[in-house]
């Protein structure tokens, strides 16, 4: 069967049986390697994705519930890594075996899309379904909290060149 | 005293079939024999210098998540004095005929390369000199160098290494042990922390993991296996499934099943069906499909269930042990004199590996050769089995060593590298096997379960007279030697031996029909919780103060007798090091009491510290955890204190403390949580959600890890760091309930995470 999907702000048609998950869409079809499989039932969040803005499970999500939503797997964060989470990611220097950390890094930039300010309890909702098998927690949090202040010095850096250009 | 012997041929035969685990578990030969260079070092092969400046240094090691594609190559930019913003880093592929101990095991890594790998930068550095010292017409004396620059003082010229580089060629390298090495003082990167080598592509993305691997042509493979092991197929409905969309074939491979009442460490290729496809997901779904008649053969009974080996391990208990494997002075003797005795029953489960990459492999098998893309820890053992079970000799077979999403010991088993080569020669075409999480947790090398049934007796004073332990565990008894299945062996100088004047060590063993293999620190990830939790008993029972009890029992010493081969495990040292220094730890015991304020502190009700200590893989750690138990069950650790002695440098400081970090949380999930039962013969669990991790709000807020550098070569960190800290829960869960759990996990017992 025929979808039309929108990965990472292009248009990609794929014809794959309606059950496949997106997981294995964006993995095996269209190639983009960073989403991974963990456990194949939700447990683990190493192959979340956005859709929508959302953090999902694209291992639970069949490609047919996908419909016209945008989908953004963490090549279309930004590929040189710098989104910013990205950069608290290299510069804490979080991962060990590094197989969740792109899970990871989608729980938190969907996170810090919607709250630039996160506390501790705003990091263990988000992040709770994320499993690290390494045992990184402690430098995720930190990352986390690392990669907000990127993201709001960043957006102080805007606003600043925005005034000086009036 | 009544030694253990190790039979050398079950040794030979065992590692032969490439089972590292039972190999690291088993043999006593030094270690510097067993992983140190077979072949020497050769500078030029690790480093490689271009005319631009760049320097590439080839990290040979296989790359788990131990952080060892940095840290070797760091050792060798250190001598080769080379600016390691600047130094490329490329892994190596298998090749026994340039590169040494190409292995994840043992925590060796460090210990068996921190003088090759650094000699074999002075190597290149000496390299260097000469060219530059040609070039200049000077004598090579009057040549330093300084992070990538060769510099003539006395006439004040430098030279980038890159304005070298074609000169390198015709320049031999010297004999290492001819090279005079950096005194510690003058260390640019070893001891300052470098950021990990794939970090950067970890946080792009990009395809490094054996997963992500892909070929021109690639078919991708599932493998379904009977869920007891030795099962074959008798029917299945094979025709049906190559008719579903996108299946390019399916077979069945079968394999003799072999004898004894263990199962071998790694048996390489087993029965089952194989299914290829265009997609991984269609192989899968056609997988749903399948309708087998499986023939359990002779492992699919009632005996073999985890409710029928406690049973049986509680009846062996009760009867004469089956074999003595250490008997100092006189224990059952004194224990009937003793002031008082204690008594306390421990057992711990199966547990699985599952690191968070499923099992999986790429090979292409093509005009005789094949050529494999792998995570293995150990892949000079996957090559053999791969080559026996196609009929290839070794050298026709090439291994690309790919980053592991973990590995925890699971790798060191090549079971599914054999799988997907030959199912690449069956279909002529290279295929990606991916195994599910669910064939995972049923075909694991679980860490074997055992029952550790001890007695201790206290003389007047409090102190420790004797101590005996029947260890229950699995095997068979081969004529007077016992034959422990893989990893589930105890040694005769087990801790506390050498420091309880009567001491008896003593097993029966049951068949078992699971596989068994080493995980992380193995043996000591459970023996830890057992010997550390029973001295804390004994502590409590003497009315003394945990960490002055162990001060204590540390005291009283005896003198370590010569080195014997019986003696080799050294105290779980392994490997035929030295059994453990009571001095040194002795200074992390300390040093972690002064970093907890140990005894200085007034814990509310509910809280309470534990403390333990242990020696394995040649490492001393002491770990400090206070927790915080509400409601009785519901338990919160709030910190962590760790204090080890790994020798006089922490190679890479930040990666060392986030590894003891993930070392701490990893044990956490051993403590609570995690267990593998069996029902006639079936491993029951599938997935996480029954064999848990911990989770990010269940971590300690914080771990404080605290270094004693101690005159001694530096030695590994991946396992030593883990085993303490169990008892470390366990004996502050006591604390702070006064309910002394003996039996792992504690989930079982009613407790769980805050």
């Amino acid at each position: 069967m025929a979808f039309k999907l929108n990965v990472n702000g292009r248009s990609a048609t794929v014809d794959v049986p309606a059950d496949t998950p997106l997981l294995w869409v964006v993995r095996d079809i269209l190639n983009l390697k960073a989403t991974k499989y963990g456990c194949g039932i939700g447990q683990c969040g190493a192959c979340t994705v956005h859709l929508n803005g959302r953090a999902v499970r694209s291992c639970q999500t069949p490609v047919s519930a996908v419909g016209n939503q945008p989908v953004t797997t963490l090549e279309g964060l930004s590929a040189e890594g710098t989104h910013p989470v990205q950069l608290a990611w290299q510069e804490i220097d979080v991962p060990q075996c590094g197989y969740c950390q792109v899970g990871q890094m989608m729980s938190a930039a969907a996170l810090l899309a919607k709250n630039n300010k996160p506390s501790d309890k705003d990091i263990d909702s988000a992040m709770n379904g994320n499993l690290c098998r390494c045992g990184t927690y402690l430098r995720i949090r930190q990352a986390v909290h690392k990669a907000a202040e990127i993201t709001n010095n960043a957006s102080a850096r805007a606003v600043q060149t925005a005034s000086v250009n009036k | 005293m009544k030694n253990m012997r190790i039979d050398r041929r079950s040794f030979l035969k065992v590692s032969a079939l490439g089972g590292g685990g039972a190999m690291l578990a088993l043999y006593v030969k030094p270690m510097a024999a067993q992983f140190g260079p077979q072949v020497p070092p050769l500078a030029t092969n690790y480093i490689k210098i271009a005319a631009d400046g760049t320097v590439t240094i080839m990290a040979k090691n296989p790359e788990v998540g131990q952080g060892i594609k940095t840290m070797l190559p760091m050792l060798i930019a250190e001598e080769l004095d080379a600016d390691w913003k600047k130094v490329k880093v490329e892994q190596t592929d298998f090749d026994d005929t340039k590169y040494a101990g190409q292995i994840a095991g043992g925590s060796t890594a460090t210990p068996t390369n921190w003088t090759p790998m650094r000699q074999v930068g002075a190597a290149g550095r000496a390299m260097l000199i000469t060219a530059a010292a040609q070039t200049w017409s000077v004598p090579e004396g009057e040549i330093t160098t300084d992070s990538g620059k060769v510099l003539h003082k006395a006439s004040n010229r430098s030279m980038d290494y890159g304005q070298l580089a074609s000169k390198l060629d015709s320049i031999k390298p010297p004999a290492l042990n001819t090279l005079k090495l950096k005194d510690a003082s003058e260390y640019k990167i070893i001891g300052h922390t470098q950021q990990g080598r794939d970090t950067h592509d970890i946080a792009t993305g990009k395809p490094i993991f054996a997963i992500d691997m892909m070929r021109p042509g690639m078919l991708y493979a599932c493998f379904q296996k009977c869920g007891v092991f030795g099962g074959k197929v008798v029917s299945a409905n094979l025709d049906e499934i190559k008719q579903m969309p996108g299946v390019k074939d399916a077979f069945v491979i079968e394999r003799p099943v072999p004898a004894g009442d263990v199962l071998p460490g790694d048996p390489g290729l087993e029965n089952g069906i194989a299914i290829v496809a265009d997609t991984w997901w269609q192989a899968q779904t056609a997988r749903k499909k399948l309708q087998v008649t499986w023939d359990d053969g002779k492992w699919g009974t009632a005996e073999q269930s985890s409710t029928a080996f406690a049973q049986k391990a509680d009846q062996l208990s009760k009867q004469a042990p089956m074999k003595t494997i250490r008997a100092d002075g006189d224990a059952d003797g004194t224990l009937k004199s003793a002031a008082k005795v204690v008594e306390g029953a421990y057992s711990y489960p199966f547990i699985a590996h599952a690191p968070l990459e499923p099992q999986g492999c790429t090979a292409e098998f093509k005009d005789g050769k094949c050529e494999i893309w792998t995570n293995s820890q150990i892949p000079a053992a996957g090559r053999g089995l791969v080559a026996q079970a196609l009929g290839l000799k070794p050298t026709d077979v090439h291994l690309n060593m790919l980053h592991g999403g973990g590995g925890f010991g699971r790798r060191l088993t090549n079971d599914y590298m054999v799988e997907a080569a030959y199912i690449s020669k069956q279909v002529g075409a290279p295929v990606k096997l991916l195994w599910s999480r669910e064939d995972d947790m049923a075909h694991d090398y679980y860490r074997p379960g055992a029952f550790q049934f001890l007695k201790a007796g206290l003389d007047s004073s409090g102190k420790i007279v004797a101590w005996r332990n029947h260890f229950v565990s699995y095997g068979e008894m081969k004529g007077d030697n016992v034959q422990f299945a893989s990893a589930a062996a105890m040694g005769p100088t087990e801790f506390p031996q050498r420091f309880v004047p009567n001491y008896a060590l003593h097993t029966s063993v049951m068949p078992l029909g699971i596989r068994t293999g080493s995980l992380r620190a193995p043996s000591s990830n459970a023996f830890a919780f057992v010997i550390q939790s029973f001295i804390d008993e004994l502590a409590h029972a003497a009315g003394k103060d945990p960490v002055q009890f162990r001060m204590d029992l540390l005291n009283s010493a005896q003198a370590l007798p010569a080195p014997s081969p019986e003696a080799g495990r050294g105290g779980r040292g392994g490997f035929g090091f030295p059994g453990l220094s009571p001095e040194r730890m002795k200074g992390v015991l300390q040093l972690v009491a002064e970093k907890s304020d140990w005894g200085k502190r007034r814990l509310p009700k509910g809280t309470g510290m534990g403390v333990a200590f242990h020696y394995s893989h040649l490492g001393y750690f002491a770990e400090v955890a206070e927790v915080k138990v509400e409601s009785g069950t519901k338990v919160k650790v709030s910190k962590v204190w760790v204090a080890a002695d790994i020798g006089s440098q922490i190679i890479n400081p930040g990666f060392a403390e986030n590894l003891t970090h993930g070392a701490v949380i990893d044990g956490m999930s051993e403590l609570m949580d995690q267990e593998i039962t069996v029902d006639k013969g079936r491993v029951v669990q599938t997935n996480f959600h029954q064999h848990k991790l911990v989770r990010l709000t269940q971590a300690p807020p914080e771990i404080e890890v605290h270094w004693l550098k101690s005159n001694n070569n530096p030695t590994g960190l991946g396992e030593p760091a883990l085993p303490p800290i169990l008892p470390a829960i366990a004996n502050a869960i006591f604390s702070a309930t006064g309910k002394r759990v003996r039996s792992l996990p504690l989930s079982k017992s009613g407790f769980s995470w805050a």
